[in-house]
């Protein structure tokens, strides 16, 4: 039960942290974005790639701290691979979603993103192969933290859940605090409304690709330290993050933090009842019991 | 030349098929503007369905009730509608970013199940020994592939009729209002609401008679038949035909299902071996290219849709008259 929870609590959080953006982009740009997923496996893959070439060109980086198995090759690589995703993100909405904004409406803004999630994910299987891989090969021992009930955690996943709710710390301040981040909160409110008020929608947009693509290249390391890496990765977390954006409501950015814990901690603890098989069902069970009960989330505004 | 015949014939029942789920999607996302992220567990629905009704029973399985081939098949358009029917009764009224993304849900939740409900679903070994209709009686194996094929084009020929029909009636412009302004539709007195899960339950329901006919066909069905490039490859179709033209979506499904099935060969003869583990994503970024290049370039598709000029005849024909009367 215990170990359920914490396990849970610690995919919550690398759920939030892809939800984050996505909540923001469904509800600046108004389409499900079904590419989003993919910009965790585009970072993860971009960090294993730099992982390996500071490894390689200065040796020195490439200890791990103890006890994790995280070196200073990999943290570099994931700063990069950060900005190397939002780029990326910046880059697919150039090439495709903005010509097709531009002249359709918001369905054929979905199947695209289905497309292009089809042509990213299989591009990755060509270039990194359908097999698993590993940051690092040490042997990630785990801490017995109780025996009865039986608790155990990875050094790792300690660091994962630290730096993960210190992204989301930080990303809040940048919201509430700087003007940046009150402009980027008037675009998702009215984007006619702050347009007119001199916030430039077309930059406002980059930017959130920027930081979506960020946070999920962070969420997609996390996931690929803690578990391991393949090219599905961002289609297993496809259904997971959407989940967490109508649990916590369209365009809340706090409510997708709360959905991404919300969704983890309720997929481990239904896994205690349901075999394993079921646990990519289990968001959409969840999705479908908010619709039920509350179609907007839980701070979603009605719209209709 | 009998092997080139049934192979064409094998070729022209799965297009055929495929081209019923594609005229099932149309009247969604064609004339009514609905989002369908899920097309495979509708056609897996009733796929399973016609399977669990109209199988041979076997020990430890469920259902094997040995039904005739229409009533199994029946069941499972049933099965697929009533799975539309919740879907869409839980997200129609919301933003349509919900049916795409419950409808994509329901194609994830729909393979856990498949995977790994046994008693249910056979697991990921599948349920086999379907009794194919009226098999027995014509006994020879090429004139039977003759004889099915006619059977898909009979049925696909049905679904285009009365999906004609319904497009050019009342009805059908009644679609076509809410997909294109649903307050000015709803102030004409029309419920959108109500509307669109009538679109959503008759297309998926089309999709479930396109799966018993599969089941048919394999006498088999497995987690692997419903693979999720199955909803893109349905798609592919219905944007290279034409979204909101039948005889756009017919084409389209063989086109692609051409195509598909050509790269595939092509592939597994001159790949080199080493990329022999790779060609199905080689398969899949054509498809997703597709997809995007068609949204991007060509988004009518080939035959576009055609606004019915009739109403425009009797609206000229009405015009003299009315001044006639000033």
């Amino acid at each position: 039960m215990i170990q359920s929870i914490v396990d849970g609590i610690l995919t919550g959080a690398i759920i939030s942290l892809g939800a984050i953006g996505l909540t923001m982009v469904m509800h600046m740009l108004r389409f499900a974005n079904f590419a989003y997923a993919e910009l965790l496996a585009i970072g993860a893959y971009a960090a294993l790639v730099f992982d390996a070439l500071f490894a390689g060109l200065l040796p020195v980086l490439d200890t791990a701290f103890k006890p994790l198995t995280l070196t200073a090759a990999l943290a570099l690589a994931t700063i990069i691979a950060m900005v190397i995703t939002g780029a990326s993100a910046v880059v697919i909405d150039w090439l495709v979603f903005k010509r097709i904004r531009a002249k359709a409406d918001a369905l054929s803004m979905v199947f695209a993103s289905f497309g292009v999630a089809l042509i990213v994910r299989n591009v990755l299987t060509l270039i990194f192969g359908h097999k698993a891989q590993l940051y690092s090969n040490d042997i990630a021992f785990a801490v017995v933290l109780s025996r009865d009930p039986l608790l155990l955690i990875k050094p790792d996943q300690v660091f994962v859940l630290v730096a993960a709710l210190a992204l989301m710390g930080l990303f809040h301040l940048v919201l509430t605090r700087t003007t940046f981040g009150y402009a980027l909160r008037a675009v998702a409110e009215n984007p006619a409304l702050a347009q007119v008020s001199g916030v430039r929608l077309s930059a406002m947009i980059t930017a959130v690709w920027m930081i979506g693509g960020g946070l999920s290249a962070a969420a997609g390391v996390f996931y690929a330290l803690t578990n391991h890496l393949s090219p599905v990765l961002g289609h297993n977390f496809l259904l997971p993050v959407f989940a967490a954006t109508i649990v916590g409501g369209i365009g809340s950015v706090h409510g997708a933090v709360l959905g991404g814990f919300i969704v983890g901690i309720a997929s481990g603890l239904a896994l205690m009842v349901l075999p394993s098989g079921y646990a990519p069902a289990m968001p959409f069970v969840i999705i479908l019991a908010v619709l039920l009960v509350r179609p907007h989330g839980l701070f979603g505004e009605d719209h209709s | 030349m009998i092997g080139m015949i049934s192979y064409l014939a094998f070729f022209a029942t799965m297009a055929g098929i495929l081209a019923i789920v594609v005229l099932g999607l149309n009247l969604q996302w064609g004339y009514t503007g609905l989002f369908n992220g899920g097309v495979v567990a509708f056609f897996g629905a009733g796929a399973y369905g016609t399977m669990l009704l109209g199988g041979r029973p076997e020990l430890g399985q469920f259902g094997g009730y040995e039904w005739p081939f229409v009533f199994a098949l029946a069941g499972g358009v049933v099965l697929a509608a009533l799975i539309a029917w919740i879907v869409g009764m839980l997200t129609l009224r919301l933003r349509h970013d919900y049916l795409a993304i419950a409808t994509f849900g329901v194609a994830v939740a729909f393979e856990s199940v498949t995977r790994n409900a046994e008693w249910l679903t056979g697991g990921a070994k599948g349920l086999r020994g379907f009794p194919r209709p009226l098999e027995a009686a014509i006994g020879n194996n090429f004139a039977y592939g003759l004889f099915f094929l006619g059977m898909v084009l009979v049925v696909l020929g049905a679904v285009y009729w009365g999906l004609q029909r319904l497009v050019h009636s009342p009805y059908g412009r009644a679609l076509r209002a809410i997909r294109e302004d649903e307050t000015a539709a709803r102030s004409l007195g029309k419920n959108p609401a109500r509307l669109r899960l009538q679109s959503f339950v008759i297309g998926s329901a089309i999709m479930g008679v396109a799966g018993g006919l599969y089941v048919a066909f394999y006498a088999f069905v497995s987690p692997q038949d419903l693979a999720p490039i199955l909803t893109f490859q349905v798609w592919a179709m219905l944007i290279v035909g034409g979204a909101g033209n039948n005889r756009g979506a017919v084409l389209g499904a063989f086109l692609i299902w051409g195509a598909w099935t050509a790269s595939g060969f092509a592939l597994s003869k001159f790949a080199p071996q080493a990329m022999q583990l790779y060609t199905g994503s080689i398969q899949y970024i054509l498809i997703g290219t597709v997809i995007v290049g068609m949204l991007l370039w060509r988004p009518q598709g080939l035959l576009p849709e055609r606004i019915v000029t009739r109403f425009t005849k009797t609206a000229a024909k009405a015009g003299p008259t009315s001044k006639g009367a000033i």
